[in-house]
């Protein structure tokens, strides 16, 4: 049947929107129920991180990171860490590599959580949110524990970590990771598997690997579609070699590889696979060793550029760092993968109804920090 | 098979001649080669299409500014999904007139990453789809990624603080 075209209406969905997971506004042309065009507008949370970096001292922009994506700081902490110390050649304790490992994965698991959780929000279901908040919360107090804080920590320092974990965190994580492994069956009982959802999410907004690398879409949303690209994998960093974990992809089990439900599906199969990684961590973690041995004294890098990349929860986190010997960097780009993410959103999402924008824009698991710096 | 940065300039440099620069390896952790501001388009077509190379994968574009005085330059860097290897591209474009042909229509991740470049350092790609400002406001005075760039005492009536 020819569909028939009514007069397009210009619809303004945001900056301040439910939904919008942060302040994005989205300039969606309607044609009736049917979005035919989506701009998404940003640079409502532009902090100019970029510029503040280039006026402090190296080791003064790790809390500026963290505030960049603030669902996974300790992420992109440990990101900036990394490659600094790349450009110093500096050799890390075990102990500090260990730890930092644990705490990267555990911020993979709380943000997930989120993800997720706000994903069943965003399509009606309130339940499950609550759910992997409570989990989120056992995460949180985990890094209080360790670092003080709960969202935003400066932990991870250059050459290694503002102090050791206090006594009784490792048994305390054992805990959780024990609590947490029973937990994902929850979701799945209560998220993945119902009808309501799967109509909501399934052959939603179908993503192509070719669109997927061609956008730059990075992270679970690119292995949802199928391709095997994890960085801890393909250009192992950190001690990442040394652990046995599978990457999930997108099998499209409910519907077509690459939709919305397999963007979310991915998520929670990687839930389980960073806990793998957080109790091998454990069990080899060294019980020796100053977690502030490494820590330079004056952090200068040589004259030079890096281009350091990591796998944080949303995709490829990459640092552009160029120094000139100095204290203070010349640049320090920060290449956010939720940025990149973002920007498949109408290629992706236009030609279905608002309400699938909706759960597409979900599936994506955007964070506006990092998209605006 | 992967195909190493060297061996990578050295075919870029066999089939664009003189547009290709010098090859950069001392510091850098990401082996350098320098194009001419006028072939970059094609370098890049080349590189996603050729058949050895298909690096189908645009990572990062950033603007860079040394000192507020010299050239600007734009930084690719990119990466093969097949074939798992990398190359990083680097031009220099003029303060005045920064001028560069787009990339947007050969890898989609340029489109929003140019913006940022134009909106931050006023670099003016040619070609782009619809080349505005992307983090700051449309009516936003100067580049503030410029090392001379000076802000505006006032925007829309309210004071801009100052930096330092």
């Amino acid at each position: 049947m020819a569909r028939l075209y009514a007069e397009e209406m210009v619809l303004n969905m945001g900056p301040q929107h439910p939904s919008t997971h942060g302040v994005l506004r989205l300039k969606l042309t309607t044609d009736g129920e049917i979005v035919s065009h989506i701009e998404p507008v940003i640079g409502y949370l532009h902090r100019s991180f970029e510029k503040h970096a280039e006026n402090l001292e190296y080791q003064m922009v790790t809390p500026f990171t963290g505030r960049c994506d603030y669902l996974a700081a300790m992420g992109s902490e440990h990101g900036y860490a990394m490659a600094v110390e790349k450009m110093m050649g500096i050799e890390l304790p075990e102990r500090v590599e260990y730890l930092r490992v644990i705490f990267a994965e555990l911020q993979r698991i709380a943000s997930h959580l989120v993800a997720v959780g706000t994903f069943g929000l965003d399509v009606g279901a309130i339940t499950p949110f609550i759910y992997c908040f409570r989990e989120r919360e056992l995460i949180l107090d985990l890094f209080e524990m360790a670092s003080g804080a709960r969202l935003l920590y400066n932990y991870i320092w250059i050459g290694g970590l503002a102090h050791d974990v206090p006594p009784g965190f490792v048994e305390k994580t054992y805990e959780f990771l024990d609590n947490f492994e029973k937990r994902v069956a929850e979701y799945n009982q209560i998220l993945s598997g119902n009808k309501i959802f799967i109509e909501r999410a399934a052959d939603i907004g179908v993503m192509t690997p070719e669109v997927a690398i061609n956008y730059g879409v990075t992270g679970p949303s690119l292995r949802a579609s199928g391709v095997n690209i994890d960085i801890r994998r393909t250009q192992p960093y950190s001690i990442y070699d040394r652990f046995e974990f599978d990457v999930p992809l997108g099998e499209g089990a409910q519907g077509t590889v690459g939709d919305s439900w397999d963007r979310y599906y991915v998520r929670v199969l990687e839930m389980q696979e960073s806990a793998k990684i957080v109790r091998q961590a454990l069990d080899q973690l060294p019980v020796e060793g100053d977690v502030q041995a490494a820590v330079p004294r004056r952090i200068r890098p040589p004259k030079g550029e890096i281009y350091f990349r990591s796998e944080n929860p949303r995709g490829e986190l990459g640092y552009y760092i160029v120094s000139d010997g100095k204290n203070v960097p010349v640049r320090v780009k920060m290449r956010s993968p939720a940025f990149s993410n973002l920007s498949v959103i109408n290629e992706i999402g236009h030609g279905w109804m608002i309400s699938d924008v909706i759960a597409i824009l979900g599936s994506l698991d955007i964070v506006l920090g990092e998209i605006d710096r | 098979m992967i195909v190493t940065e060297q061996e990578i300039y050295s075919s870029l440099s066999t089939k664009f001649g003189e547009s290709i620069g010098d090859f950069i390896t001392e510091e850098t952790f990401n082996p350098t080669v320098l194009v001419k501001a006028g072939t970059l388009a094609d370098v890049c077509t080349y590189l996603k299409e050729s058949e050895s190379l298909q690096f189908d994968s645009l990572m990062s574009l950033s603007g860079h500014d040394q000192d507020g005085e010299s050239e600007l330059s734009v930084i690719y860097h990119l990466y093969s999904t097949v074939l798992d290897h990398y190359c990083t591209l680097k031009t220099f474009v003029d303060r005045e007139e920064a001028v560069i042909a787009s990339v947007a229509n050969i890898y989609r991740t340029a489109d929003w990453h140019e913006r940022e470049a134009y909106d931050l350092y006023g670099i003016t790609f040619t070609g782009h789809p619809d080349l505005k400002r992307i983090l700051l406001e449309e009516d936003w005075e100067g580049y503030p990624l410029r090392k001379d760039y000076v802000a505006a005492e006032f925007y829309r009536g309210m004071r801009i603080e100052k930096v330092k």
